[in-house]
C-alpha cells in the first residue's frame, strides 16, 4: 500500500488519482459502481423479483394478519379452536397428501425395478405410459376419472348399475386415485435415475457373500434407494398438495386447501379467510421442501459411477419378472384406458347417454371455444420467450457475476418453486388490484403470472445450461471490452441457444397446461382454454370437456415436437458450418 | 525503463462457509514496460488468482493495482487496458479466427476495413494466415493457443496477461511456442506477466521471475539470481533441486566468506554474505555442484545409499559421516559407470556455486 503510493509519487503522477475508496465499498462493490451496466441490471432484476415474487407473496401474509388493516389474527385463532372449516380442509388436504405419496411411490418404485433391474419386454411403452401425465395437464385425468367412474360414467353405468353397487368417485377415492395417476410418474423418473446410478457392484458383492436375493433386496438395494425414495415420497407430497384441477373436479364433500382457498376468495369475497387457508397450505408445502433439499439432498449416499450401470445386473428370475411384468401391463393399461376415454369422449355426443361418433364437440372447440385457444396460445406465446430469457439472464448474473447480494438474488427469485401456483396467483390478485398497480383483470397479469411461476425452472435449466460452458469465455468476452450485454448477447446466447429453445418449448406447455396458479387471475375478458375446459366439466358437458383435452393435448404435442425440430436444425446448421 | 504496472499489498482473501483462503497475501509488485515478468510457484500458490486480480476477473479484498499510474483496482475487465491469454484458451466456439480475432475490434466500433487490415496483420504475425474461416474446433491445440494470443494482440492491451498458455500442449510443442510468444512480445514491445508452475519454462522466457508460495512472494530477480542465490530454502528447493548442509560462518572479509560444517571442515567461499561472524547458516549445496572423488580427496565424505540411472545423468544419495544426506547429480554416468549402493565416496564441492542462508 504504502509502496504502491511511494512509487506513484515518484512516477509524478500520484496527483491524478482519487483517494481509495472506504473500506465498506471495496470488495465487489467498488468493482459494481464501476459498472453502471451491470449495477442498473442488479437493480432492476432485484426490483423484478421484488415486485412480482416476494411482494405478492408478502400480501397473502398481509391479507390474512391484517384483514381490515390492523393485526388481526383471528382465523388462526379459529383453527386452534378447532373450527371444522379450517381444520378439515387441512386434515382432508394431509391425508389425500399422504396417501398418493406413499402410493405414488410405491407405484414409481415398480415400475422403475422393472425397468431398471428386469429384462421384461416393451419398456418403451411403459416409459410411454408414464410419459403422458408429464405433458398433459395433470387434471386431464380427472376427465377421465368422470368419464368412467363419474354418475354417468361407463362402468358406473355398465358395471356398477348392473350390479346394484352405489359407489361415488366423488371425495377421498376419486382424489388418490387420480392424484396418484397423475404424479406416480414423478416417482418413476425419480427412482429409475436413482436406481439406475446405484453400482451394481455393491448388489453384485452382496450376493457373492452368499446373500439370497430377497436379502440382498432389503439389506442392499433398498438402503441405497432410499433418499430416492424419499425425495420421490415429498415430490409427491408437495404436488399434491398443491393440486387444485383434480380436487375442484373430484373433491365432491370432502373439501381440500387449494379449493377451499379459492372458494373463500371467488365465492365468498372472504379474502382474510383464503389468505389463511392459503397460508396452511403453504406451510406444509415449505417444510416438505425445506425437507427435500436438506435432508435428503445430503443424505444422497448414491454411487454415482459415471459408466451407464443399469445394464449391469438383471434378474431374469420369471417368479419375479413375470409378476412385475403383469403389475406394468395392468397399470400401463389403466393409463391408455383413462387417456383412451379423452379421445372417445370427445367423439361421442352426449356422454353416458349417446356414444353416437360425432364431430360437434370440435366444431364447438374451435368456434365457440376459439377464443380461449387463442389467448392461451398468445399469453403463453408472450410469457415464453420472456420468462425463457429473463431466466437464462437470472441464471447468468447470479452464477456468472459476483455482486452484493448475489445469494439473495437468487434465493428470492427460486421462492416460487415451494410455492404452491394457487398461491402465487393468490397474491397476484392481492397485490395487484389497486392504482396504481392495477392489474388485476388485464392479459398483463396472465402473462406475469405465467413468467414469474416457472421462473425457478427457467432459472434452474438456464444454470444447467451454463454449466456446459467454459465461465472462462465469457471471462475473455469482458476482457475484450464487451460489456454485459454484448457479452450475453453475442456469446453467451449463441452458446446455449438450443437449451434454451427446448427450455422454452416446455415452458410453452407448462403455460398452456395451467391451470392453479391462473385461475385467480382469469376473468370473464382472457379466458383461458384449461378453465373452459373445467367450465364444460362443471356443467356435466364431459365431451365437449374431452374435446378440449384432445385439442391441448395435441397443442403440447406440437409445440414438443416443432421445438425438436428446430433445435435439430439449429445443431445441423453449426455442423455445417464447421 | 518507466514502471508500468504496480501491485500495492494486494490481498485476496476467499470466504466460504466456514473457512477462509487467503489466495494472495500482501503482494507488492512493480513491473516496468516492455518487461515479461513470470509468476513461478506451485499448484495453489495464488498465481491464478494474482492474474485475474490484474484482468479484474477478481476483486482485491485489500491493496491496490495501478496501471501507468492510474488507480484501476475496481475497474470491471472490459474498462482496463489489460488482455489475458486464458489456460483453456476460451475461444468462442461459435466464431471463426477471425471473428475471434476481431471480436475486440468490432467492440471498439472499428470500421471494418479497418478490422479487416489489423486482423489479418496480428494473423500474419502469429502465423495464422489462411485459417480465418476456421472454428476453433477444427484447430489444433497449438493454432488454438496463437488465436488466443492473436484476439489480444490485436486490441493493443497495455499488459498482457498469461495463465499457464502452454499446459495444454504437448512437450515439445511446448518449447516451440514458449519461443515463439517470447519473440513475439519482445517485437511488440508489451509489458507481460506470466503464469507457469514449470521453473524451466520460466527460466527460458523471463526478464524477470517472482516465486511464489502460499500467497506470498518468496523472491524477485532475474532468472539466474533465482537460482544462484536464492532468498530462502523455499526458492532454493523449488527453483532445481537444494541440499541443506548446517554451518557457522567463521570470518568473512570483502571477497571470501569462510565457513565450518558439522564435520569441522571449513571452506572458503569467494563471495560476500551479510552474515555476521559466529552466525549459524545453512549451505545450499546443488546436486549438480557436486563431483565424486576418492574418499581421502573430498571435501565431505560418505557412503552411496541411492543409486539411479536417470538418462544421460546419474541419481546418487550420499549419506555423510555427520548423518546428513546429500543428492548428487552426475552427468556422463554412462561412461564412468554406476557406483553400488555402499560405495564408499569423497565429494568436492564447487565452491563458487555454494550459497549460504539464514538458519
Ligand atoms: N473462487 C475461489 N473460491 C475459493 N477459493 C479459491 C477460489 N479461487 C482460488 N481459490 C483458492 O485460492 C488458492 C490459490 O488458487 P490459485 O488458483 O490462484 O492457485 P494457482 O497458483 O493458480 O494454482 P495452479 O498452479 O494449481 O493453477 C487455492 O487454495 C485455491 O483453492
Ligand atoms: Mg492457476
Amino acid at each position: 500500500m504504502a509502496n504502491g503510493d511511494r512509487l506513484l509519487r515518484e512516477n509524478g503522477k500520484g496527483a491524478a488519482i482519487s483517494r481509495p475508496l472506504p473500506v465498506f465499498f471495496r470488495s465487489r462493490t467498488g468493482q459494481l459502481l464501476h459498472d453502471p451496466v451491470l449495477l442498473a441490471i442488479v437493480l432492476i432484476s432485484f426490483g423484478l423479483v421484488g415486485l412480482f415474487v416476494v411482494y405478492p407473496l408478502a400480501r397473502v401474509f398481509l391479507v390474512s394478519l391484517f384483514p381490515r388493516g390492523a393485526f388481526d389474527p383471528r382465523y388462526f385463532l379459529h383453527l386452534f379452536e378447532g373450527r371444522p372449516y379450517l381444520v378439515r380442509p387441512l386434515l382432508h388436504s394431509l391425508t389425500v397428501a399422504t396417501l398418493v405419496a406413499v402410493l405414488g411411490t410405491v407405484l414409481g418404485f415398480l415400475f422403475a425395478y422393472a425397468i431398471t433391474r428386469t429384462d421384461i419386454p416393451g419398456k418403451r411403452v411403459f416409459r410411454w405410459a408414464a410419459t403422458l401425465p408429464l405433458i398433459s395437464p395433470p387434471f386431464l385425468l380427472a376427465l377421465s376419472t368422470l368419464l368412467l367412474l363419474g354418475e354417468n360414467g361407463l362402468i358406473t353405468r355398465w358395471l356398477f348399475s348392473r350390479f346394484g353397487i352405489r359407489w361415488s368417485v366423488y371425495g377421498l377415492p376419486g382424489l388418490v386415485l387420480t392424484e396418484t395417476l397423475a404424479y406416480f410418474p414423478l416417482a418413476f423418473f425419480t427412482l429409475e435415475g436413482v436406481l439406475a446410478s446405484i453400482d451394481p457392484a455393491q448388489e453384485e458383492s452382496a450376493m457373492d457373500l452368499g446373500a439370497s436375493k430377497l436379502r440382498t433386496f432389503l439389506h442392499v438395494t433398498l438402503p441405497l434407494a432410499t433418499p430416492g425414495l424419499a425425495a420421490a415420497f415429498l415430490l409427491l407430497f408437495i404436488r399434491s398438495l398443491e393440486d387444485f384441477g383434480n380436487p375442484i373436479v373430484l373433491q365432491g364433500r370432502y373439501p381440500v386447501l387449494t379449493v377451499q382457498a379459492y372458494l373463500a376468495i371467488t365465492g365468498m369475497y372472504n379474502l382474510p379467510l383464503g389468505a389463511t387457508l392459503a397460508i396452511l397450505l403453504l406451510v406444509p408445502t415449505v417444510v416438505a421442501f425445506l425437507v427435500l433439499q436438506l435432508w435428503v439432498g445430503r443424505r444422497s449416499y448414491i454411487t454415482v459411477t459415471g459408466r451407464p450401470t443399469s445394464a449391469g445386473l438383471h434378474t431374469t428370475e420369471p417368479l419375479l419378472k413375470w409378476p412385475l411384468f403383469a403389475a406394468l401391463l395392468l397399470f400401463s393399461g389403466i393409463f391408455f384406458l383413462f387417456y383412451g376415454m379423452i379421445f372417445y369422449g370427445a367423439f361421442t355426443k352426449l356422454w353416458g347417454v349417446n356414444h353416437a361418433f360425432t364431430l360437434e364437440n370440435f366444431h364447438y372447440v374451435f368456434s365457440t371455444g376459439a377464443t380461449y385457444l387463442l389467448n392461451t396460445l398468445q399469453l403463453a406465446g408472450i410469457a415464453t420467450p420472456i420468462g425463457g430469457l429473463l431466466g437464462i439472464l437470472l441464471a447468468y448474473l447470479v452464477t456468472r457475476k459476483s455482486f452484493p447480494g448475489r445469494r439473495l438474488l437468487d434465493l428470492l427469485a427460486m421462492l416460487n418453486f415451494a410455492v404452491p401456483g394457487l398461491i402465487v396467483g393468490m397474491g397476484y390478485v392481492f397485490a395487484f388490484n389497486t392504482p396504481p398497480l392495477l392489474l388485476t383483470g388485464t392479459a398483463i397479469i396472465i402473462v406475469l403470472v405465467f413468467i414469474f411461476q416457472r421462473m425457478p425452472v427457467a432459472i434452474r435449466d438456464g444454470v444447467a445450461m451454463l454449466q456446459q460452458i467454459d465461465p472462462a469465455i465469457d471471462d475473455a468476452a469482458a476482457d475484450l471490452g464487451a460489456g454485459f450485454f454484448r457479452t450475453f448477447r453475442r456469446v453467451t446466447l449463441p452458446l446455449v441457444a438450443p437449451a434454451l429453445l427446448a427450455g422454452m418449448a416446455y415452458m410453452f406447455s407448462a403455460c398452456i397446461t395451467s391451470i392453479s396458479a391462473v385461475i385467480m387471475v382469469v376473468l370473464a375478458r382472457w379466458q383461458l382454454v384449461t378453465v373452459a375446459l373445467l367450465h364444460e366439466v362443471d356443467n356435466a358437458d364431459l365431451s365437449q370437456a374431452a374435446a378440449y383435452g384432445v385439442v391441448i393435448i395435441l397443442i403440447v404435442l406440437g409445440a414438443i415436437f416443432l421445438m425438436d425440430f428446430v433445435i435439430r436444425k439449429v445443431l445441423e446448421g453449426w455442423k455445417h458450418a464447421r | 525503463m518507466p514502471v508500468e504496472l504496480v501491485l500495492a499489498g494486494l490481498t485476496k482473501v476467499f470466504r466460504g462457509f466456514r473457512s477462509a483462503v487467503v489466495a494472495v497475501d500482501h503482494v507488492d509488485l512493480e513491473v516496468e514496460k516492455g518487461e515479461l515478468v513470470t509468476l513461478l510457484g506451485p499448484s495453489g500458490c495464488g498465481k491464478t488468482t494474482t492474474l485475474r486480480l490484474i484482468g479484474g476477473f477478481e476483486v482485491p479484498t485489500e491493496g491496490e493495482i495501478y496501471l501507468r499510474g492510474q488507480r484501476i483496482t475496481h475497474l470491471p475487465p472490459q474498462r482496463r487496458p489489460t488482455a489475458t491469454v486464458f489456460q483453456s484458451y476460451a475461444l468462442f466456439p461459435h466464431m471463426t479466427v477471425f471473428e475471434n480475432v476481431a471480436f475486440g475490434l468490432k467492440v471498439r466500433r472499428f470500421p471494418r476495413a479497418e478490422i479487416r487490415r489489423q486482423v489479418q496483420e496480428v494473423l500474419n504475425l502469429v502465423g495464422l494466415t489462411g485459417l480465418e474461416n476456421r472454428l476453433p474446433a477444427k484447430l489444433s491445440g497449438g493454432q488454438q493457443q496463437r488465436v488466443a494470443l492473436a484476439r489480444v494482440l490485436v486490441i493493443k492491451p497495455q499488459v498482457l496477461l498469461f495463465d499457464e498458455p502452454l499446459s495444454n500442449l504437448d512437450a515439445k510443442l511446448r518449447v516451440e511456442t514458449r519461443e515463439h510468444i517470447r519473440r513475439i512480445q519482445k517485437e511488440v514491445g508489451i509489458t507481460s506477466l506470466y503464469v507457469t508452475h514449470d521453473q524451466a519454462e520460466a527460466m527460458a522466457i523471463s526478464d524477470r521471475i517472482v516465486v511464489m508460495n502460499q500467497g506470498r512472494i518468496q523472491q524477485v530477480g532475474f532468472p539466474q539470481d533465482v537460482y544462484l542465490r536464492p532468498a530462502n530454502p523455499f526458492v532454493a528447493d523449488f527453483i532445481g533441486r537444494a541440499n541443506f548442509l548446517k554451518a557457522r560462518v567463521v570470518a568473512q572479509n570483502a571477497t571470501e566468506t569462510e565457513v565450518e560444517l558439522a564435520s569441522g571442515l571449513r571452506l572458503r567461499l569467494p563471495q560476500r554474505f551479510s552474515f555476521a561472524s559466529g552466525e549459524e547458516v545453512q549451505m545450499v549445496v546443488r546436486p549438480e555442484a557436486v563431483d565424486f572423488c576418492a574418499p581421502e580427496e573430498g571435501h565431505l565424505q560418505g557412503q552411496v545409499v541411492l543409486a539411479q540411472l536417470t538418462g544421460p545423468s546419474a541419481h546418487y544419495r550420499v549419506a555423510l559421516s555427520s548423518g546428513e544426506q546429500v543428492e548428487v547429480e552426475v552427468l556422463g554416468a554412462l561412461e564412468k559407470g554406476l557406483l553400488a549402493p555402499g560405495t564408499p565416496v569423497g565429494l568436492r564441492l564447487h565452491l563458487k556455486s555454494l550459497h549460504l542462508l539464514r538458519a
